[in-house]
């Protein structure tokens, strides 16, 4: 490979103004596109703002949109994008803007600490520990790997065309909440919040999250949609409702 | 200039696993606890962290205790350890492991559902906790989940870049943040140092940009003692091809899970290659070695589950007479278990998932099909901050270390797994001593002075007008480190690097950032070049006084242990006129009780 052009998203701080500025670096074998932004920022731009750790997928840091797709920047190879244009990258429009191609992704931290945290039963034997079957760990795994890149968030289009933070925790909170609701040795009961404070019927399993995220999570098919149900017999259940009617309570 | 401080009972610079642990700690205490981190929360290198913990909780087999694990640390540590860390690590491993899962973490697990544990180099029964290949994102976020709700303030994406002393006690920290720019004052009556490793010294490294030496220079600026500086771990699998991704670790776990090393004329090289320490603990044949990865107790490990100083070495050796491949790595094969086990290629996708995807999507190589090419990657310091084993207090009375900053644990070479257990282990100590120390002693006081003088110093290079850029030297001191201070080194070379690097360091101090003062990484790089420098200093200092090869130093001018260097560490610290001192130490002496444990085990 050789020469390649760049468009990239430059704003000086959150209130300036934004726009596209033109690089070009040579792409060798091999290189990702944070290589490529990185040499950049080395030769002919020493400012350019790019918040990344790890450089292997494992962290979630380099989260951007590269051609417009919501990618890794660390896990795209410059090898599969097109050469006859210049490959654009800017940071993730769903949040705003701190500089260049970091944004402000304070709200998720937010939104996790209000949801109800890991309960465990008793402990299973005198020792203190647990016995859990390993397909019981399997289900949850999935949920477990997120690495908390946000790309899902980036794409929901609840988040990112409505603006209904307020409402709405998003997919990743989604996927939180299932691990925490699958988890083998949990005992709290998250559906009320979900239904209430946190929106899940506010995704209409558009499966946007599901196809972006990098861990290959299937966030709709195996979090959400199984966390809808759960809400749907927990609060539209006709015998449940008539439980509560006549017992005066809510049905656990 | 007026500054409103931060104040906190303690203080935590560093959110990986020893920096949130501690912080857990804290809280629990009763005290007010802030973290700083240099990153977004979740995100710092424990997360990177693949094969898993160590634990002598013996549920695959039953034969193992503290006492076995112990005396494989300081067999590991070519008995450099301070012993009494090295018991306490031991001893308290399995409680830390257990009480992650009491948080939420999920290991994988044996048939009868307990905790399984896995095979390690260098550790005598499977002993390691995990979960798939990416136990460190389970830990880190096991422990971030648990954190947030304990009303811990974190402070993100913070930079700390001078310690507050008063009268000799630290009283707090200077930190600025990276997104606005803007400088943050803090007053503790603790400090706990959490902030990893070195490894951005070199070019050739696992680690990612934060692993600047922060705490280390922290430390050393503040007038506390480093020790076993000479003591680089090399990890000998990191990715080779293509150039980008050079240096991406590649886990221990592939050779725990049955990985074999090649070289280009397909020998096992390594079975020529058994040092005497380890003789009667190896296997000597592959049939052998493949009945221990799949659970034989009466199999002793193959030859890929040595200590990775010595397995480092010699990939190194393979490579320079001649039997590398093309890329200048060895070979390294896991797909070939399908001579064994029929469904080979689900079972290695199960187990090594994140490095079935890593070479997929970075190299695009199969590795249930093809071989890996692999050599060594600069992966983790076993030196830093002199710490009392009990407490983790440093030289510096209030100012912790826990973690890979801290040393004193693994001594020559640390084992794969200790790390995580270590992070657990000292970061809850460090945290719960730091706490009682807070409590017991009064406030401090900060001076004006010096936080004015420290922030005028930190916008020296944006002030600076027509200096050379930070990208430059950084460059250079990586290259510089990489040959002259790498695996193989001799007097020589050593003393022509202290000479390159005062050079860089006259450099450094003239160097310009371009742009203001929001998320610059130019200015940042311009600030860590301190840090970056006194660290290389430091690893080439304490490298020449170690004239002897052992653990991780290699000496080609000296290539024998002595006798005197296996009975001394080297200490770093500030002279009187700021200059290096480096110096020896005798070891910590051995508990008759660890002494008798050691000879019993050979």
């Amino acid at each position: 490979m050789a020469a390649t052009r760049f468009r990239i998203w430059r704003q000086d701080g959150a209130e300036g103004e934004g726009g596209y500025r033109d690089y070009t670096t040579e792409v060798t074998e091999g290189m990702v596109v944070l290589d490529a932004v990185h040499q950049i920022q080395a030769e002919s731009a020493n400012d350019l703002a790019v918040r990344w750790n790890c450089k292997a997928g494992k962290c979630g840091s380099c989260s951007a949109e590269v051609n417009g797709n919501p990618r890794l920047m660390c896990m795209t190879r410059m090898s599969d994008l097109p050469t006859d244009r210049p490959v654009t990258v800017e940071p993730m429009r769903a949040f705003p803007v701190i500089r260049d191609l970091v944004c402000d992704v304070s709200w998720n931290y937010e939104v996790k600490k209000k949801i109800q945290p890991f309960e465990p039963r008793p402990p299973d034997a005198e020792d203190g520990t647990w016995r859990i079957a390993q397909e019981d760990v399997e289900r949850v795994q999935e949920f477990r790997k997120c690495i908390e890149c946000f790309l899902c968030q980036d794409v929901c289009h609840v988040l990112r065309d409505h603006h209904l933070h307020e409402e709405f925790v998003g997919p990743r909170f989604f996927v939180y909440n299932a691990a925490l609701q699958m988890h083998p040795l949990d005992t709290g009961n998250r559906l009320a919040a979900l239904k209430q404070d946190e929106g899940i019927g506010y995704c209409n399993i558009t499966k946007c999250c599901t196809k972006v995220c990098p861990e290959h999570i299937t966030i709709t098919d195996n979090a959400i949609i199984p966390l809808k149900e759960r809400v749907v017999s927990e609060f539209y259940d006709p015998l449940k409702k008539l439980f509560r009617v006549f017992s005066g309570g809510s049905a656990a | 200039m007026e500054h409103t401080p931060y104040e906190y009972d303690v203080l935590v610079i560093g959110a990986g696993g020893a920096g949130l642990r501690a912080a857990i700690e804290v809280s629990a205490a009763g005290a007010s606890c802030g973290v700083i981190c240099k990153s977004l929360l979740g995100k710092a290198h424990t997360v990177m962290a693949e094969g898993g913990m160590a634990a002598a909780i013996g549920n695959v087999d039953e034969r193992d205790d503290w006492k076995v694990h112990v005396t494989d640390t300081l067999r590991g540590g070519q008995y450099l350890s301070n012993p009494k860390m090295a018991e306490i690590h031991a001893k308290e491993a399995p409680a830390r492991a257990l009480e992650l899962e009491a948080w939420g973490a999920l290991f994988d697990r044996t048939k009868d559902g307990r905790i399984l544990q896995r095979n390690f180099g260098g550790h005598r029964y499977p002993r390691l906790a995990h979960v798939g290949d990416r136990t460190g994102l389970e830990m880190i976020r096991t422990l971030q989940d648990h954190g947030i709700h304990r009303g811990i303030d974190f402070h993100m994406e913070y930079t700390v870049f001078r310690l507050l002393l008063d009268d000799g006690r630290v009283a707090g920290a200077l930190a600025y943040d990276r997104e606005r720019g803007r400088f943050r004052v803090y007053r503790a009556k603790a400090v706990v140092l959490a902030t990893g490793g070195i490894g951005r010294a070199f070019k050739i490294t696992s680690n990612s940009w934060e692993y600047t030496g922060d705490g280390h220079t922290l430390a050393y600026d503040a007038g506390a003692d480093l020790i076993d500086m000479e003591f680089v771990q090399f990890h000998p699998t990191g990715m080779v091809w293509p150039p980008s991704v050079r240096g991406i670790l590649v886990t221990e776990g592939v050779r725990g899970e049955g990985g074999i090393l090649l070289n280009s004329d397909g020998e096992r090289f390594l079975f020529d290659e058994i040092p005497a320490l380890y003789k009667d603990q190896t296997a000597d044949s592959a049939e052998e070695g493949w009945r221990y990865v799949i659970g034989d107790r009466d199999a002793r490990r193959p030859p890929e589950l040595l200590t990775r100083d010595h397995v480092a070495r010699c990939i190194v050796n393979q490579i320079k007479s001649g039997k590398g491949s093309p890329h200048g790595g060895v070979y390294l094969d896991i797909a070939w278990i399908k001579e064994k086990i029929s469904n080979s290629e689900d079972h290695i996708k199960k187990k090594l998932p994140s490095m079935y995807h890593q070479f997929k999507e970075l190299a695009g190589l199969d590795i249930t099909k093809e071989q890996m090419e692999v050599g060594p990657t600069t992966h983790y310091v076993m030196g830093g901050v002199r710490v009392d084993a009990e407490s983790q207090m440093s030289t510096v009375p209030g100012l912790y270390a826990a973690g890979e900053c801290a040393a004193g644990l693994h001594g020559a070479n640390r084992l794969g797994g200790n790390s995580l257990s270590d992070l657990l282990v000292f970061g809850q100590r460090a945290g719960a001593y730091a706490a009682a120390f807070a409590k017991e002693q009064g406030d401090v006081r900060l001076d004006d002075a010096a936080v004015d003088a420290g922030i005028n110093e930190a916008l020296e290079p944006l002030e600076r007008e027509g200096g050379e850029g930070p990208y430059q030297i950084q460059y250079e001191l990586q290259d510089l480190m990489q040959a002259k201070v790498g695996i193989v080194r001799v007097e020589s070379e050593l003393e022509e690097a202290l000479e390159e690097i005062e050079g860089l360091s006259e450099r450094a101090k003239a160097v310009s950032a371009t742009g203001n003062r929001e998320y610059n990484p130019g200015w940042h790089t311009a600030l860590d070049l301190h840090n970056l420098l006194v660290v290389s200093e430091a690893v080439t200092r304490a490298g020449l006084l170690r004239r002897e090869s052992r653990g991780a130093q290699f000496r080609d001018d000296y290539p024998q242990k002595e006798e005197h260097f296996g009975k001394v560490n080297i200490r770093v610290a500030r002279g009187a006129d700021g200059e290096m001192v480096v110096e020896e130490l005798p070891v910590e002496p051995m508990s008759d009780e660890l002494t008798r444990l050691v000879e019993e085990m050979g």
